[in-house]
């Protein structure tokens, strides 16, 4: 089943079609990211793909284009499934939003967004979801290394908290930190 | 008082609900815009339990990766267990070799897990609805369980049962006969709970017409497990792409029509109820043999003869070291969890190290949507529509 829609798709985008497998059953074509959004539509459409069941990406550091956008696309009333792929650059790290097509990938781009670096064209809230808004770096990426530290924040002012803490008048001794905390960075 | 209530100055009210909340299970925020006590806008935040999941497999082996799939939902980890198991298998090719029994008692637990899973959410949601007494009814029959689990693997919740080729052991002697006294006992306990709720005035004005998710988002939003199936949908895993033997067991997917609170209270009411049937019928089908496949490139021989025969000795030594090493490639595979379909998308570059681990979890699209779906209800809704979620902190943030 997933197998004719493979080639389908190859027949109907054979421009936009990089390589295509079935290795362990599993239907995959890697496509160019220009044409994405395109196909993805046409596969919603067209061939019934309802569901956007997963969206990650892979980091294959050394090789070029460096990132992997990894699509796995589910058929409710068919029932078959198929894998897209696209590559997309280091140097570049951009590509379309599914967020027109399916409502779920908001939240994966986001968190694709923060582990990877990758921007998501169109993509209108790419906000941290699992990490905090001042983690520096994409930990997903295998250049980040495994024990790195991020820095300690300083605690928030109280006129910036919208809840002040009872205490908050009588001292402020909570946001002095250390001067070499930054260096440290001991949670 | 229409008169005086129009020149009444009002505004829009902030209110953040957790991270710690008495009223919510799992670590959570929530930024509420309030009218009132209607709800304007919210802004979900999860990620207060992330502790890089994926960025410690990759540099863990396979096989000690099976050791964090516990942590992801850790009220039915052997699910997680089988389907990281069974993602890895499919790379390796193996996937169709595991023996019949071991099959069976992946089976076997996992419905025992999708119970305890099923359990622990109503009971957190009647608990928060105030019936107390409830979710110690809800837990003690979880405790069977568990109990059976712990025989089997050694732990209640931190199972790591699952090993790449098959499962670490066979069952405990008498699991069978304990197994049917939990399911009897834990039947009545249904009832009971059904006797108590199904009917009930005030869970069901707390309940119906709730957290209502129509057909279409639920699908866009990509959502599996009781949630898709309250609004009608009959999709399960076990039934649309049947794995081990879930092909041979009869059971039914059974599915509600409104999308709202009280449907998945439904549905995850008459699942349990299928579980059993499940159960029943893979305790009475249990074939003999090896719970494993007998490759030792994957699995280890067994204990007497490493210690009494050469080649066995290389091969135990072989996998403790070097691990197992599947070939280069990708793999993606999926079971039917306590909340919907689990994927494990795993990557090999060829080494006894995964390349990249990836978890679909079933709560992370329902989570997507629970800010939308909120939008309109009163404040006091949250609760049960969170809870009825089941949100798991482990497997959300990972």
């Amino acid at each position: 089943m997933s197998k004719e829609v493979l080639d389908k798709l190859l027949a109907k985008f054979p421009q936009a079609v990089v390589s295509s497998h079935n290795r362990l059953g599993d239907e995959t074509a890697v496509i160019k990211r220009e044409s994405l959004l395109e196909v993805m539509r046409w596969l919603r459409d067209e061939c019934a793909f309802e569901m956007l069941m997963d969206l990650t990406a892979v980091d294959y550091l050394g090789e070029e284009p460096r990132f992997e956008m990894v699509y796995h696309l589910k058929s409710l009333s068919k029932n078959y499934r198929l894998r897209i792929k696209a590559r997309v650059p280091e140097g570049d790290p951009v590509i379309d939003s599914l967020i027109p097509l399916w409502k779920g990938a908001n939240w994966f781009e986001r968190e694709c967004h923060e582990m990877y670096g990758i921007r998501f064209q169109g993509h209108p809230d790419l906000r941290p979801l699992l990490l905090y808004p001042e983690f520096k770096g994409h930990p997903l990426r295998k250049d980040y290394p495994l024990d790195r530290r991020q820095p300690r924040l300083p605690l928030l002012a109280p006129e910036t908290r919208r809840f002040p803490r009872s205490g908050d008048e009588t001292g402020h001794e909570g946001e002095k930190l250390p001067d070499d905390s930054h260096e440290h960075g001991e949670f | 008082m229409p008169d005086t209530a129009k020149d009444l100055h009002t505004e829009v009210m902030d209110l953040v609900l957790g991270p710690s909340h008495p009223a919510t299970h799992g670590t959570i925020r929530m930024t509420v815009k309030l009218d009132g006590e209607t709800i304007v806008d919210i802004d979900v935040e999860p990620g207060y339990l992330h502790r890089g999941f994926e960025k410690e497999c990759e540099d863990h082996k396979w096989n000690q990766c099976v050791i964090y799939t516990d942590r992801l939902n850790y009220v039915s980890p052997i699910i997680n267990n089988v389907g990281f198991a069974m993602a890895v298998e499919k790379l390796c090719g193996i996937g169709d070799q595991i023996p019949l029994r071991g099959q069976y008692l992946r089976v076997i637990l996992s419905e025992m897990s999708r119970i305890t899973d099923h359990l622990t959410c109503l009971a957190a949601v009647t608990m928060e609805l105030g019936a107390f007494t409830a979710f110690l009814y809800f837990v003690k029959a979880r405790e069977w369980f568990y109990e059976l689990i712990e025989g089997v693997c050694g732990a209640r919740l931190t199972t790591s049962w699952t090993r790449v080729g098959g499962v670490r052991g066979d069952l405990h002697d008498g699991f069978a006969d304990k197994a049917k006294v939990a399911l009897s006992k834990t039947r009545e306990v249904l009832q009971e709970c059904d006797r108590l709720f199904t009917k009930n005035r005030i869970f069901m004005d707390r309940t119906i017409d709730i957290g209502v998710i129509s057909r279409e988002d639920a699908i866009s939003y990509g959502m599996t497990g009781p949630w898709l199936r309250s609004t009608g949908v009959a999709y399960d895993v076990r039934k649309s792409h049947p794995y081990l033997v879930y092909g041979e067991l009869n059971f039914e997917i059974p599915v509600g029509t409104n999308g709202d609170n009280y449907d998945r209270y439904l549905v995850r009411m008459a699942e349990m109820e299928q579980s059993c049937r499940i159960i029943e019928q893979a305790l009475a089908k249990l074939p003999g043999g090896p719970v494993s496949i007998p490759d030792h490139r994957y699995t280890y021989p067994d204990k007497q003869l490493v210690y009494t025969n050469i080649e066995a000795l290389i091969n135990q030594f072989k996998l403790v070291y070097e691990e197992i090493r599947p070939p280069k490639g990708e793999a993606y595979a999926y079971v039917e969890g306590g909340n919907g379909e689990l994927g494990f998308y795993v990557v090999s570059s060829g080494g006894n190290k995964p390349w990249k681990c990836r978890v679909h979890p079933p709560c992370f699209p329902i989570m997507a949507a629970l800010g939308p779906v909120l939008k309109g209800y009163m404040l006091a809704d949250i609760i049960p529509t969170f809870g009825s979620v089941n949100m798991i902190g482990g497997e959300m943030d990972r």
